[in-house]
């Protein structure tokens, strides 16, 4: 699988026409990708195509075109579920996105499993969509919600990890790779020790699936959750994956068509997975676009594309701390960190910093990254993120340290 | 110096900026001549909200007149502020109740501000005439 072989970014930029763009007269530097990615040519194409050609509803219509949409959108389903190394198809349950999916998981699990004085257990860098549906249905339950520290350094602490564990835990929460520090959680460890006492394992991957090889049977986590859009798919759809014995548990997420069998004002039968959670007609379009996404992410590879971001990450971040007064917040080290690079200056406010940034036609992302309990924990105000995608290049790199030297003029 | 005049005075200046750049340094400039907000002052209450940079405003209402003073912890927002303070501070409720704030529209900044900057910048404003307003209120008991 790891068959590195060096990718040619001027080659990969000429598949995404919106980089083509100027912003305030000057070439877009875009490295807000952990807030969304940009779409190939092949994605636009393939969704373009669908309307174009194929649309119709799918899994009820008797008719050619309703069959074709059909079989164009479980060919995607099967092909997510061998992306993320799935032992079935129907593991693979279409949602809007990480959001869906973890508020299904968090309603669905907590519906059937979570009792008064039981928790759930998350970390303390977690994505506001990784804290506030569990912080929910713990209300409702009256369950209570633990948190993983972590430390000076960015890194989950896991020392206490057995003792929080022992203590009524019902499920694990926690992201594969933080949105706001972009450190790379030792994931792997927690399924293990959540597993010793029988505890089921959520990642929300939204900020790994574009980086790093993900494979679900391997990792043995129980549910994984990514977006379309941060690897480089349409908006508006995502996934959860989950074990065939944990989706089977799950009572339905939300009612409507297609996630029944049979329906009677007495009694619903509920329809088998993966469309006992898919109640509704699905973004057929979007599914459409993930695929093509994927399939352009296998074509250049994600080993060749994780070795391209590192080589980029590295090179930012040596340049980057020539910087007088750059404070990187969290880990330093480039091989446990994907995609971000969250940072600070002297006492620039990152808002000023964004902004002027911002009218040199780079783009990046200022604030707490919805991430407001990790900021809190090093008492400041926010970042400035700049996040990698595999086509982001050493010059502009070169032009962000020379855009935050110009904001260090005026600011 | 009426609203009006404030507002064109300040309009007057940026058309002798080209660039944008200069035209934020001018921004950050004049957010070091805003009338600093005592300590005391900044609390919750005064903490304006909608901006991702903190805005405290205080008012203070002497012999017919509402007087603003005001901090940011953004250089930037400390300008925007500082130009709104300079243009409303000073004047009766009534007139700054009744004001028409055409000057953020006039240098093009809203084109330029990031949205939640601008949101920022309508929620001061808003809060400003509601100051105005409720002591237009009370002066009219």
């Amino acid at each position: 699988m790891h068959v590195v072989r060096r990718l040619d970014a001027a080659n990969v930029r000429k598949d995404f026409p919106i980089l083509e763009r100027t912003v305030y007269g000057y070439p877009l530097v875009y490295l807000d990708n952990a807030a969304t990615t940009q779409k190939p040519v092949v994605v636009l194409d393939a969704m373009d195509e669908y309307y174009r050609t194929i649309n119709a509803n799918v899994h009820r219509g008797v008719h050619y075109l309703s069959q074709q949409a059909t079989e164009a959108c479980e060919a995607v389903r099967t092909l997510v579920a061998e992306f993320l190394g799935a032992k079935h198809v129907h593991e693979v349950i279409f949602t809007r996105g990480t959001t869906e999916s973890i508020n299904l998981v968090a309603s669905s699990f907590g519906k059937r499993f979570l009792s008064a004085g039981d928790s759930i257990l998350i970390s303390g860098m977690e994505h506001h969509s990784n804290i506030v549906p569990w912080q929910m249905i713990c209300e409702e339950k009256r369950a209570r919600l633990q948190v993983i520290p972590i430390d000076e350094n960015g890194e989950l602490m896991l020392d206490g990890l057995e003792r929080m564990l022992a203590d009524g835990v019902k499920l694990v929460a926690v992201n594969y790779v933080s949105n706001a520090l972009g450190s790379i959680n030792p994931v792997r460890e927690i399924i293990t020790a959540a597993h010793r006492h029988g505890v089921p394992v959520l990642l929300d991957a939204a900020q790994a699936v574009q980086h790093l090889e993900v494979d679900v049977q391997e990792l043995d986590v129980d549910f994984l959750a990514f977006s379309s859009h941060k690897i480089y798919g349409p908006t508006g759809i995502g996934v959860l994956y989950g074990k065939e014995e944990w989706l089977d548990k799950l009572p339905p997420y939300q009612g409507g068509g297609e996630m029944i069998k049979t329906v009677t004002f007495e009694k619903t039968t509920y329809n088998d997975l993966p469309f006992k959670f898919e109640a509704g007609t699905p973004d057929m379009a979007g599914m459409i676009g993930l695929g093509a996404a994927i399939r352009y992410v296998q074509g250049l590879g994600l080993g060749n594309i994780e070795a391209a971001e590192q080589e980029v990450m590295e090179y930012a971040l040596k340049v980057l701390r020539e910087i007088e007064g750059f404070r990187l917040i969290g880990g330093a080290d480039a091989h446990h960190r994907a995609g971000v690079i969250s940072f600070l200056v002297g006492d620039i406010h990152p808002f000023d910093l964004g902004e002027i940034l911002d009218q040199q036609g780079i783009a990046v992302r200022t604030g707490h990254h919805c991430a407001q309990p990790i900021m809190d924990r090093y008492c400041i105000p926010g970042t400035v993120r700049a996040s990698l995608a595999v086509y982001n290049t050493r010059s502009e790199i070169d032009r962000l340290a020379a855009g935050i030297r110009k904001a260090m003029t005026i600011l | 110096m009426t609203i009006q005049e404030a507002q064109d005075e300040i309009i007057a200046d940026f058309e002798m900026f080209g660039d944008w750049m200069d035209k934020y340094e001018y921004i950050i400039q004049l957010g070091k001549e805003l009338p600093l907000i005592e300590d005391q002052y900044k609390t919750e209450d005064n903490l304006i909200k909608g901006c991702q940079s903190k805005v405290w405003l205080h008012a203070e209402y002497r012999d017919g007149v509402l007087t603003f003073t005001a901090d940011s912890d953004a250089a930037i927002t400390k300008g925007l502020v500082s130009m709104v303070v300079r243009v409303l501070s000073g004047h009766t409720p009534a007139e700054i109740a009744g004001a028409e704030i055409y000057f953020i529209d006039a240098i093009g900044l809203r084109n330029h501000l990031s949205s939640t900057r601008s949101n920022g910048l309508l929620s001061m404003l808003k809060q400003i005439k509601l100051y105005a307003l409720a002591y237009q209120a009370k002066s009219l008991q």
